[in-house]
């Protein structure tokens, strides 16, 4: 079972990335559960949601205590939340923006989701899209297919600029 | 067709497919989700039920009530303060016997405020008279909404069906999901006793101390009968469309020392725990209890049993486990925990095996047994 947390901050789409991300995999011909932990949620505040995928059906609810991929979509959250609680040794971090060198101890790769969404005018209540890029970041760093990346994010947005966004971090991002 | 869903749309698609001919409606968290579902399937035209939004869960039921009473196929859901709130209601719909289907995603009750999963929400009605059935995946829960109206409207049981799933836990997980087509599974309601609304009449509904107690064992008897009809439903359910259910699951049942029991997801993440106690040489296994009214006949003799209940009896116990006691006569490790969500993993399941006290309550998180 390979094991997803992602950090984000309420209404960065933290939980619409899980859903995404869920999805591409079933697409794949896996198994997968997205499990956001709801807490008191309000707008700003970290949040982290979880995806498991397997290839056997999934019998666990609980929270991920030890993931294989974390996953920050808003940096700032490190400041307030130690991202890498529990990640397993040989895990990865995904993380937007430009600082890798902030994760210590673990293989990270950087990239740019909030400029990827400026650029494709993926602004929604004046905030960027995170969630529909990430998709085409975790494909390429072979989590998910990039066409089921495709399905999943058209199977839940009309707006093809969403797709265009996955693409685009797909091809920026460094392997 | 295969999809992906969360537990509360795959409970607002099987409504979709069995088409009710009113839904009434109250949001809470965290139900909301399926009615607003619903909502959007009528206003899109792919159901063309008529949906009444109410100003609080009490009138949902009622308005549930007003339509069945005609014969109309009705479907309502809530959760927690909302099933409190509606419960002189909910007496009614099974005392008028009045098949309505209500899916209650478990929520604590406060005070302490709390949106989070616990089961004693509906526990609180399990003397209504309403049968009440647990799931634990996407699917499950929409497999067995389907059943539940086939169930519900049955000539031998014209009775409520609560569908209960787990708040959060459940109805915001994402799983993957089968649709059926439906096909002539659920057939069209008869409601025998339907008010005939071209021909008003009044009904006196007061039943003297002669007569009360003739209803009353008229529920029971329809009960009863339940426990076949589901059987049957079930039965017929796996013939069509392939899934196989029955009134608890059993996950390495057959040759185990020591069973966890639970409800709804626990009771799945409780089979991950016996898999882990295998390894380690300990015969494990695990009953995750769907049916809870009516209650099932278990044979648990020759076992040792770890009860989890997410719910609490005050002054009494865990439900479920005393349940069992009461109907199995069987002295289990009774284990509360997941209270208002807590937090229980599949490693914790196996430390209330291998730390089991037969006879002994225990409540997870607090220090000592009582």
């Amino acid at each position: 079972m390979y094991e997803i947390r992602i950090h984000s901050r309420g209404g960065q789409g933290g939980v619409t990335a899980a859903r995404l991300l869920a999805i591409a995999a079933f697409r794949d011909g896996k198994h997968a559960t997205a499990c956001p932990f709801y807490g008191a949620e309000r707008r700003g505040a970290p949040v982290v949601s979880y995806v498991r995928i397997d290839d056997r059906p999934i019998r666990v609810y609980s929270q991920i205590r030890n993931p294989d991929l974390v996953v920050v979509l808003d940096p700032s959250v490190m400041e307030v939340v130690d991202v890498l609680h529990g990640l397993k040794p040989g895990g990865q971090v995904l993380i937007n923006g430009s600082d890798a060198e902030k994760i210590q101890g673990y293989p990270a790769h950087a990239i740019d989701l909030t400029g990827i969404a400026l650029r494709e005018n993926l602004v929604v209540a004046g905030s960027p899209i995170l969630n529909t890029p990430v998709l085409g970041a975790l494909a390429k760093m072979g989590i998910i297919s990039v066409d089921s990346a495709r399905t999943a994010i058209r199977e839940m947005f009309a707006d093809e600029r969403n797709v265009k966004a996955a693409e685009a971090a797909y091809t920026e991002l460094v392997i | 067709m295969l999809t992906v869903a969360t537990g509360n749309k795959a409970v607002a698609a099987a409504v979709k497919a069995v088409r009710p001919d009113v839904i009434a409606a109250y949001p809470i968290t965290p139900q909301t989700e399926i009615v607003e579902q619903i909502a959007e399937y009528v206003t899109a035209g792919e159901m063309d039920s008529r949906y009444i939004p109410v100003e609080s869960e009490h009138s949902a039921m009622a308005a549930c009530v007003g339509a069945s009473i005609t014969g109309a196929r009705t479907f309502t859901a809530t959760s927690s303060h909302g099933l409190a709130y509606m419960h002189e209601m909910v007496n009614w719909a099974a005392g008028a016997r009045l098949p309505i289907v209500m899916a209650n995603v478990n929520r604590a009750m406060g005070p302490g405020w709390n949106v989070w999963a616990e089961h004693t929400d509906a526990f609180q009605e399990r003397d209504t008279g309403w049968l009440q059935v647990y799931v634990s995946t996407v699917q499950e829960a929409y497999d067995t909404t389907l059943m539940a109206f086939r169930i519900a409207e049955h000539q031998d049981v014209i009775l409520p069906v609560m569908v209960n799933l787990d708040g959060f836990l459940l109805s915001h997980s994402m799983q993957s999901l089968e649709t059926v087509t439906l096909g002539d599974f659920v057939p069209p309601f008869h409601l025998p006793h339907a008010i005939d609304i071209a021909n008003p009449a009044g009904y006196g509904t007061l039943t003297g101390p002669d007569q009360h107690f003739k209803f009353r064992w008229e529920i029971e008897q329809s009960m009863r009968k339940s426990v076949a009809v589901i059987r049957e439903t079930e039965q017929d359910f796996a013939g069509r469309f392939g899934r196989n259910y029955g009134v608890a699951e059993e996950y390495r049942y057959e040759d185990a020392d020591v069973v966890v029991i639970a409800m709804g997801t626990l009771g799945k993440e409780a089979e991950v725990a016996v898999d882990i106690l295998r390894d380690e040489g300990v015969r494990a296994g695990s009953l995750r209890v769907r049916w809870f009214r009516p209650f099932p006949d278990l044979d648990l003799s020759g076992r040792e049993l770890v009860v989890i209940d997410r719910d609490y009896s005050f002054g009494f116990g865990g439900v479920l486990a005393h349940s069992l006691v009461a109907k199995s006569r069987v002295e289990p490790y009774s284990v509360i925990a997941g209270l208002g969500g807590q937090e229980v993993t599949y490693d914790d399941i196996a430390g209330f095996v291998r730390d089991r006290k037969p006879g002994q309550e225990s409540w997870f998180g607090v220090n000592g047994n009582v």
